[in-house]
């Protein structure tokens, strides 16, 4: 009787095993490399983080008081679900402002939750199964995992060191088909920092009219940028037709865990991305609305200061890591550097494990931003003055160790 | 005087930190060593930068606690010195700690540390009331310091952030 059971339980799960739930697409996605990093590091103590992508400030207290008092007020239920329109026309006329780039806020803005999901909508949009998109990497974690999301396929192009991991128009050309829908961009670039000027743009631009490509330009750090001005790529001619712009509050407003951040785009493309929120998402959190309105409103200020600290964290780190023989770049926005660590020896993955067991600092190999990150780590400067100094200290005697 | 940026970033950096060090702050301005010493020579002989201070939180001292008194005065101005002359009268006294000509109801808020309660009390009546031009005084005593000169006294700023994150 009860061997009877034993090879009953069995047959089920072998059963079971035969039939996964899973869709195909999700069991084949790879999950991300930074996750491991995160496992390793979060049990240790003592441990200086240069892995965070996130700033080091708390949201401005006038923010966040601005989203207590929509409690406080009663502000509890859904919003319009292209967002309040008191935020669309506040972002409409900062986008105007800030980077010339105005858009109506009737039909052009939707308020999302996050950059992240303005970036899923906006794929899912445009993407039909077969469809390529083309990431260029070192990119983000999530680009090319959202397009196979969205049922396309990813394509990717590998920039270099040399030339500060911009992609040239050659390079983009090599693997455009005729299946190619889209261009995913990110200007300042997470992880490697760099900020295209508009003759990068303009080339990249020549490419997109020449074979009728869309544009996903994520804009995330657009506030973040040190040395020159920062230029949309709705901005450059003929492009804004072809352009679907992402961007939002987390990085310049420091306000990561609101989860707030929209997409601009021409009426039809908006229209588009508005059906799959409205039945996905419905609206962004009300409450971040209120806070992200006061942002605008009031937060540029505060913005200004921490573009300042930013760069003088980031003028600090990248002197200081060139003297130590990791020679990076100088990145012109975000808050990341990018050095290569091919000097030591030792693979991303081996440089960043061992950094961090034998000197509790942690960063993130390059190869998880793609094979041409490989040789590379990446580290966020959005810490204290007092944690990089230390984190120099301790970078130094790893790599002066025999 | 007019700063240029680099000045401008120098005295930003210092006053938020003054134990920054040169090195640090040449490498956060893009700066040579030397042309950051000139700079910081230039802003502290020009009275700039007047003086560089830590900020005590002085309660958390036994036996040094001491109390602060913030007092508004009305004075009678002089002619051709208006407040000066009065106000240096009181600055010059080790006891002040801060002076400033306020608009509206009362001319001077003069800021008095002492020992005890007792000594500040002492201070106004016996020096800071009986001067000629001092028409009245109300003293206000500083019960706790939550935040002084821009620094909270008792901040939690631990970081919040997960270790890693894309």
């Amino acid at each position: 009787m009860n061997k009877m059971m034993m090879t009953e339980e069995l047959w089920c799960l072998l059963n079971m095993k035969k039939t996964s739930y899973l869709s195909k697409t999700v069991e084949e996605l790879k999950p991300s490399g930074i996750r491991r990093f995160f496992d390793l590091a979060a049990g240790m103590e003592g441990v200086i983080s240069l892995g965070v992508g996130e700033p080091d400030f708390v949201t401005s207290w006038s923010v966040r008081e601005a989203a207590i008092l929509s409690l406080e007020q009663g502000y509890t239920s859904y919003t319009a679900n292209a967002g309040l329109m008191e935020l669309r026309e506040e972002i409409s006329a900062y986008m105007g402002q800030s980077f010339g780039v105005p858009y109506s806020p009737k039909n052009e803005i939707i308020v999302t939750v996050g950059a992240s999901q303005a970036l899923d909508i906006a794929l899912r949009a445009i993407v039909d199964p077969g469809d390529e998109v083309i990431v260029i990497e070192p990119s983000f974690v999530s680009y090319a995992p959202l397009v196979v999301l969205a049922g396309g396929k990813a394509v990717t192009v590998n920039t270099k060191k040399e030339n500060d991991f911009k992609v040239s128009k050659e390079e983009l050309e090599q693997v455009i088909t005729s299946r190619t829908k889209a261009i995913i961009l990110c200007s300042p670039n997470n992880p490697t920092g760099t900020m295209l000027g508009r003759e990068d743009l303009i080339g990249i631009a020549e490419v997109a009219k020449k074979y009728d490509l869309l544009i996903l330009s994520d804009e995330i750090y657009a506030e973040l940028s040190y040395d020159e001005q920062f230029v949309s790529l709705a901005a450059i001619e003929g492009m804004r037709e072809r352009t679907i712009l992402i961007s939002g509050f987390s990085k310049g407003f420091a306000m990561t865990g609101w989860r707030l951040g929209f997409v601009c785009a021409p009426e039809e493309l908006t229209q588009a991305m508005l059906k799959i929120h409205q039945y996905a998402m419905m609206c962004a959190p009300t409450m971040a609305q209120f806070a992200a309105v006061e942002a605008l409103k009031n937060g540029r200020g505060d913005v200004e200061d921490m573009r300042k600290s930013y760069r003088r964290r980031r003028n600090y780190f990248v002197h200081s890591l060139n003297e130590l023989g990791l020679e990076c770049h100088v990145p012109g926005g975000a808050f990341y550097v990018f050095p290569s660590i091919k000097s030591t020896g030792l693979t991303s993955t081996q440089f960043a494990e061992r950094l961090l067991l034998e000197e509790k600092v942690a960063v993130v190999p390059g190869d998880v931003f793609g094979e041409s990150g490989e040789g590379h780590i990446r580290c966020s400067y959005a810490s204290s003055m007092e944690q990089l100094q230390e984190s120099i200290k301790r970078i130094k005697s790893f790599i002066e160790r025999p | 005087m007019k700063l240029t940026e680099k000045e401008l970033e120098i005295v930003e950096i210092l006053e938020k930190d003054a134990r920054t060090s040169t090195e640090d702050i040449a490498k956060m301005l893009n700066l040579s060593l030397e042309e950051t010493e000139g700079l910081i020579k230039k802003l502290e002989e020009s009275n700039v930068i007047v003086q560089y201070s830590a900020i005590v939180d002085w309660s958390k001292i036994a036996g040094h606690e001491g109390v602060t008194a913030m007092i508004d005065v009305k004075v009678t101005p002089k002619r051709g010195v208006g407040f000066d002359e009065i106000a240096e009268r009181i600055y010059r006294f080790k006891e002040v700690k801060a002076l400033y000509l306020m608009s509206g109801a009362y001319d001077l808020s003069v800021v008095v540390e002492g020992k005890s309660m007792n000594e500040v009390a002492h201070f106004v009546s016996d020096k800071l009331s009986t001067l000629d031009s001092v028409l009245s005084t109300t003293t206000h005593f500083i019960l706790k310091k939550y935040k002084h000169d821009g620094t909270i006294f008792e901040q939690n700023d631990d970081d919040r952030r997960i270790v890693v994150s894309p």
